[in-house]
């Protein structure tokens, strides 16, 4: 009993594998027959969707508080309708992501703005203490909720420093494909994990691009000719609650 | 037999606690949460009070048992079987709340079977079940005269285990760094000091009740003991309260959380000062300690505030220190849509208090039952009982 | 694991069904269930197979999304609705776990309740 499903998940890999073989090859040489390059880049589309993500990336996020405008919410609006997330006129229960909070220095008074959502960290409070381990972090660094064995205890909300996530207070309708959520789960930033996952940023850092401030920067906190490392070793950046310690995946300039 | 109408009528009033309790579970579940007080800010609310109450005082109620058998006491022997039972059905009603309060309750076989040992609350399933199969075995022992000479090894393992349970209980919130008002290691044995005060607090009325129902009263020795480790008790309780709140009042960092649950918290210090501190600590220590108050209405009123005490301190510091907003950005003041920076709100709804009296409900209901299914309950008020 | 869920059991129903309907002549007054079938005429697996297996597969195609993010649609979800998904009247598709559509059909025939549409989506994007 104990080892059937095991074997039934490994023929479905092995078969799996098999038949993305057979496709490839058959893509391939049908495509080799018109031209190499093409080929290739097929090739390369296809490894990058079905190779799992590895630890030599860690996805992260770099906020320019200084490009970021105090009132401006199109990463939000972005985040919303990206994920479906329709509120019902009670923030307090309503899903919130990614939200715009407003900062003002105690002692000089000087004012900036900036979006808070869930920080990817390295070693996220939310997944040591989520009894059931429905909260993972991704080997890419991408902080997730595995709603299918979330029992919706929300341990991990008490965890977060942050207030990132959302438990689902109602029912839903209409979800989108790529964003499941259901009632009585824990959720929060998924970094657009299935956007990434096809070689394209998050909707939020688009909606930013858009709007002409370009105050986020998404990339590969580990490659160091990409954007976001090379432009963090240009500045001093920080992270929020560095007193944890929890080396974030998502980090502020400019403040 | 004795009469038998008391005993029914206490029947149906639990019955219609857990009544109420399932009714407001549904509710719960069927609307989803937002028909709570809970929020995204104050994610446990009022069932988790009555749960972390009912968990806490179910180790403590394994006292009695533990002080015949672990430390011979005989004055306690008449309880050891009664005092059992009570701390598998207080356990049981609590974590009936917790698990229907989950978002996901249908998914509980999940708990069982996928687990992240890095999580505290994991390793408290196992603290969990393992006390009710110990307590299972204890009652074995104490029931079955062939292996009444285990009695002492197995009450040792339960008295150890419970003292693990309660230590992880209390780890649920000292873990929690990031919030100001847990995150300290105080809390486990302030756990354990809880679990002893509630514990033997809610022996005295629930034995008391079961006793009088039978029409023969508490025996008077048996009742002076336990109101006096009552006392101490209180007084452990209260000396954790006191160097919690001193160490963080000692650094800057603290500061404005103790200002907000000792000063400035409205409902949360009045119940902190009012209920925990003068109804909750000083007023039962002193009744307990007066011998003029040691007979039996007197003690059970003390034992009674003391569980008045007990939900404002659980509340004070489960929701208390939920609305107290985390300092994100620290040198800062925070604004937003999503009230970063300000005390949240947090009204708890009927459903709430239906869930968490139901719990109450279901472990006075199997209490009661347990006492007529089992001899828990000693032959003859006064003898020592079959486990020695 | 111990793995004796819903599902597995439902497994056991459809093929409880599948032998009995295979044996043919002696279960002539069973009657099973009319499908629509959206525009899925070829599945990706045989249909005896699937009938019996849809959800190990679909689970299998779930995890390997969720922790390794390998989304290709073979045996994944959102491709089973894909295909067969059907429309109303009005042109719209209809859920696929409204009643007399393709899930729930055959689950409200074996008596098995879907989880899944709790979360996820139920038309073609």
């Amino acid at each position: 009993m104990s080892c059937k499903p095991m074997k039934k998940d490994e023929s479905a890999a092995l078969a799996q594998h098999r038949r993305t073989f057979f496709t490839q090859a058959a893509a391939g040489v049908s495509l080799m027959a018109l031209a190499p390059g093409v080929r290739l880049v097929e090739l390369a589309m296809a490894n990058s969707e079905d190779s799992p993500p590895s630890n030599d990336k860690r996805w992260g996020l770099l906020v320019d508080t200084a490009k970021c405008e105090s009132g401006c919410d199109e990463c939000v609006s972005a985040c919303n309708s990206e994920h479906g997330l329709s509120g019902h006129g009670r923030p307090e229960t309503d899903a919130q992501w990614i939200r715009k909070v407003d900062l003002k220095d105690e002692q000089t008074g000087h004012e900036l703005s900036i979006p808070i959502l869930c920080q990817h960290c390295e070693d996220p409070p939310c997944v040591d203490v989520c009894p059931t381990g429905a909260s993972f972090r991704r080997a890419d660094g991408i902080v997730l909720v595995d709603k299918h064995i979330c029992i919706g205890c929300r341990y991990c909300m008490m965890a977060c420093p942050f207030q990132a996530r959302s438990f689902i207070h109602e029912d839903l309708t209409g979800q989108k494909t790529h964003s499941p959520r259901g009632k009585g789960t824990v959720e929060s930033c998924t970094l657009c994990v299935h956007r990434v996952d096809e070689d394209q940023q998050p909707a939020c850092v688009e909606a930013c691009r858009a709007a002409g401030h370009d105050a986020l920067v998404f990339g590969d906190l580990e490659d160091a000719a990409g954007p976001l490392a090379s432009l963090s070793s240009k500045t001093a950046t920080r992270e929020l609650r560095p007193d944890l310690k929890l080396n974030t995946g998502v980090r502020y300039t400019s403040f | 037999m004795p009469s038998s109408t008391p005993f029914w009528s206490v029947v149906a009033i639990a019955t219609a606690f857990v009544v109420a309790g399932l009714a407001s579970a549904h509710h719960m579940e069927s609307a989803g949460h937002w028909v709570t007080g809970m929020n995204n800010r104050v994610v446990w609310g009022v069932p988790h009070v009555f749960a972390v109450f009912l968990i806490v005082s179910a180790s403590g109620a394994l006292n009695a048992a533990s002080i015949a058998s672990v430390f011979g006491r005989e004055t306690y022997k008449p309880l050891s079987r009664l005092s059992a039972l009570m701390a598998i059905t207080l356990l049981v009603g609590g974590l009936t709340v917790l698990v229907l309060d989950l978002g996901r309750p249908d998914r509980l076989i999940v708990a069982m079977t996928h687990y992240n040992f890095r999580s505290i609350f994991a390793w408290n399933i196992f603290l969990y079940t393992g006390f009710i199969v110990l307590v299972v075995v204890y009652l074995w022992m104490m029931f079955e005269p062939r292996m009444n000479r285990f009695v002492g090894r197995v009450g040792t393992t339960a008295f150890a285990w419970r003292l693990m349970l309660t230590t992880g209980t209390g780890s649920i919130f000292a873990f929690l760094a990031a919030r100001e008002a847990f995150d300290s290691a105080v809390l486990a044995p302030m756990f354990i000091a809880m679990s002893l005060s509630f514990g033997t607090a809610l022996t005295l009325i629930l034995s008391a009740l079961i006793f009088s129902i039978r029409g023969d009263g508490l025996p008077t020795e048996l009742m002076l003991n336990l109101r006096r480790l009552l006392a101490y008790f209180i007084i452990a309780v209260a000396f954790f309260v006191v160097v919690d709140h001193l160490t963080r009042l000692y650094g800057a960092e603290h500061y404005s959380v103790e200002r907000f649950i000792l000063l400035e918290g409205g409902i949360y210090s009045m119940l902190f000062w009012i209920g925990q501190i003068l109804l909750g600590t000083i007023l039962p220590a002193v009744m307990l300690m007066q011998r003029r108050c040691s007979t039996l209405v007197p003690t059970i009123v003390a034992a009674s505030l003391v569980l008045v005490g007990a939900f404002c301190q659980l509340y004070v510091l489960i929701i208390g220190g939920q609305v107290f907003p985390i300092d994100i950005v620290p040198g800062f003041t925070e604004t937003s849509g999503f009230f970063d920076g300000v005390t949240a709100e947090y009204h708890p709804s009927l459903a709430e208090f239906g869930l968490g009296m139901g719990g109450v409900g279901l472990a006075l209901l199997t209490y009661l039952i347990g006492t007529r299914v089992l001899a828990f309950l000693p032959t003859a008020a006064f003898d020592s009982g079959p486990s020695s | 694991m111990i793995n004796l869920d819903r599902n597995s059991i439902a497994g056991l129903i459809a093929l409880f069904l599948t032998l009995l309907s295979s044996t043919g002549t002696a279960v002539a007054d069973v009657v099973t269930p009319e499908v629509p079938m959206g525009r899925g005429a070829q599945c990706v697996e045989p249909i005896e197979i699937m009938r019996r297996d849809h959800f190990e597969f679909i689970k299998h195609q779930r995890d390997q999304t969720v922790y390794h993010g390998i989304r290709g649609t073979r045996h994944s979800l959102a491709g089973c609705i894909d295909c067969h998904a059907s429309k109303g009247t009005d042109g719209e598709f209809l859920p696929i776990n409204a009643e007399g559509q393709f899930c729930q059909t055959c689950h409200t025939y074996a008596a098995v309740k879907i989880d899944c549409f709790t979360c996820h989506a139920t038309v073609p994007d």
